[in-house]
């Protein structure tokens, strides 16, 4: 299972700024075990958003976000919702955040942390990847995680090594930095790349003992009590 | 010792060497610098001969910092001889092998070695180098690297605690006006801009063989409002082979098929080489502040080009 935990509310809020009407997007999948998400988690949700001043136009529910097709064909109905809201707000993985905002028109802000794997990379394994690094900026980035697809893992913007789009690193490799921009300028939010980005906070790969000891943690024999 | 924001000092003693080379871009004069690159070595003579070239004709030389990623002396230590040998040094560092802690400890040993400009990059990644099997760090990228130093002369760690003394550099940042699709352009533009506002007080160029395409990232310039000084990168052309290898190994770099001939063609590649940079050089002056030089070892022949310059 793949373990997620909230983000602060309040940097949820800090993240969505001026956007006021947010559509809901949750996975149904592993933040379900991790109490990150499922119904119950999502309505309640829901509810603290909008006490704080937050319309939520809709509110969906999808196992798994990993799997864009699943995604494309479970948000057909709920176009109208997505439409009138300014971003999603995405309950899920690193994994499931990419896989949104390839199949979204809009901005998909994470509303979770991802903190390990738990041995798995998606029950649909698509080309995302996660670095499980408890810092998600996906938003920022268009959807694309600048620590997996960026070997240098830049956070303000490519360097100069690209060439017809591929990584200095690797001819057959696309640039990272190239498929952020791009997606940004497909959903017209290239001004997010003005935004500086301050240096990762790396403790947050180190997760607390007390997690570690828990059944999220691990299911070893010891821990399972 | 005067008071500064966060309750540091500024060591004036340490002040009286201000940079020289931003005097001179202040001033609004043509500025020269130069790059050299040190030994692969436990030697110092290499550097005080490439520096020898140098003297009364450069306002700035440039020390890479682990070049291409292959293992040499360090550009902190080549810094500080240079410094000591009375020329004008700009720290190169990059963040591919220090993390926040080192950077931040690199630059207050810099500027207590009187270095005073510092150019910022993020390096080439490591698996171009001489030991492709190492752990790259990247822990800051250049914006990051920019911020870094704002921070530190601004009397502050990244954490917020109060340092002793604050440092003051002429902070450089470098942009390839020759990035070759759309998405790369306008992420150079991007960078640049965020570099700005963390700092950046002047540009060095990606090297450059077209005149026009350099015409063009100026016009971007004047259209964006970007008014930093721009130093335009000339690399010295030194063979075919050479730039046949950087058309096909080097993004961002462009030898036009016209400078590929002059160079087979040539008896003389010494004397065509100069012929071909001084060329370059009076052709993209009326639109920069000044040009960055990497001789790549030919040095020796800095001084002929520049007095070519008109």
């Amino acid at each position: 299972m793949i373990l997620t935990e909230f983000k602060p509310v309040e940097e949820i809020l800090e993240k969505l700024g001026a956007e006021k009407k947010i559509f809901i997007l949750g996975c149904g999948g592993c933040p379900e075990g991790a109490e990150t998400g499922g119904k119950k988690v999502l309505n309640e949700m829901k509810d603290t958003l909008e006490q704080k001043g937050l319309e939520i136009t809709g509110l969906i529910e999808i196992d798994f976000l990993c799997q864009k097709s699943l995604i494309r064909s479970r948000i057909k109905p709920r176009k109208e919702e997505i439409n009138a809201a300014d971003s999603i707000l995405v309950f899920s993985c690193g994994l499931g955040v990419q896989a949104s905002a390839e199949v979204m028109d809009k901005v998909c802000h994470p509303a979770l942390n991802t903190i390990t794997f738990g041995g798995i990379t998606g029950m649909w394994q698509g080309k995302e990847r996660c670095d499980t690094c408890g810092n998600c900026i996906l938003d920022l980035t268009g959807g694309i995680c600048p620590y997996t697809a960026c070997p240098k893992t830049l956070e303000n913007g490519a360097c100069a090594g690209q060439s017809n789009d591929k990584c200095e690193t690797d001819p057959e490799r696309d640039c990272g930095w190239v498929l952020i921009y791009n997606n940004l300028k497909r959903i017209g939010k290239l001004e997010l790349l003005d935004k500086f980005i301050p240096p990762r906070d790396y403790r947050k790969e180190l997760p607390t003992a007390k997690l570690r000891n828990s059944k999220l943690w691990a299911y070893d024999e010891e821990v399972a009590e | 010792m005067g008071l500064r924001r966060g309750g540091s000092r500024v060591n004036n003693t340490q002040q009286a060497y201000l940079s020289k080379l931003q005097r001179k871009l202040d001033e609004g004069k043509f500025a020269i610098t130069c790059e050299i690159g040190p030994p692969k070595g436990a030697d110092q003579e290499e550097i005080k001969e490439s520096a020898s070239y140098l003297k009364d004709l450069a306002d700035g030389i440039n020390v890479t910092d682990l070049q291409s990623s292959v293992m040499r002396m360090g550009s902190l230590t080549t810094c500080t001889l240079l410094k000591q040998w009375g020329y004008e040094p700009v720290l190169q560092m990059t963040t591919r092998d220090r993390n926040r802690l080192m950077i931040q400890s690199d630059l207050l040993s810099a500027y207590v070695m009187g270095i005073r400009n510092v150019l910022a990059l993020t390096g080439d990644y490591t698996n171009i180098g001489d030991h492709p099997q190492t752990k790259p760090v990247y822990d800051l990228d250049s914006v990051q690297l920019l911020w870094t130093i704002k921070t530190l002369e601004e009397g502050k760690d990244l954490v917020g605690n109060d340092l002793t003394c604050s440092p003051q550099f002429f902070k450089g940042a470098v942009v390839n006006p020759g990035a070759d699709s759309e998405a790369a352009y306008e992420l150079q533009i991007i960078k640049m801009k965020k570099k700005i506002i963390m700092g950046a007080q002047f540009f060095q160029t990606q090297a450059i063989f077209d005149a026009e395409t350099f015409k063009r990232f100026m016009e971007r310039m004047e259209k964006e409002k970007i008014n930093v000084p721009i130093l335009a990168g000339i690399i010295l052309l030194k063979s075919k082979g050479m730039a046949n290898y950087m058309n096909k190994f080097v993004p961002g770099v462009f030898v036009p098929n016209n400078l590929i001939e002059r160079m087979d063609k040539t008896d003389d590649k010494v004397a065509t080489c100069i012929e071909i940079a001084s060329e370059l050089i009076n052709e993209v002056k009326p639109y920069c502040s000044g040009i960055h030089i990497q001789a790549l070892g030919w040095e020796k022949h800095i001084p002929s080009i520049v007095a070519n310059i008109r």
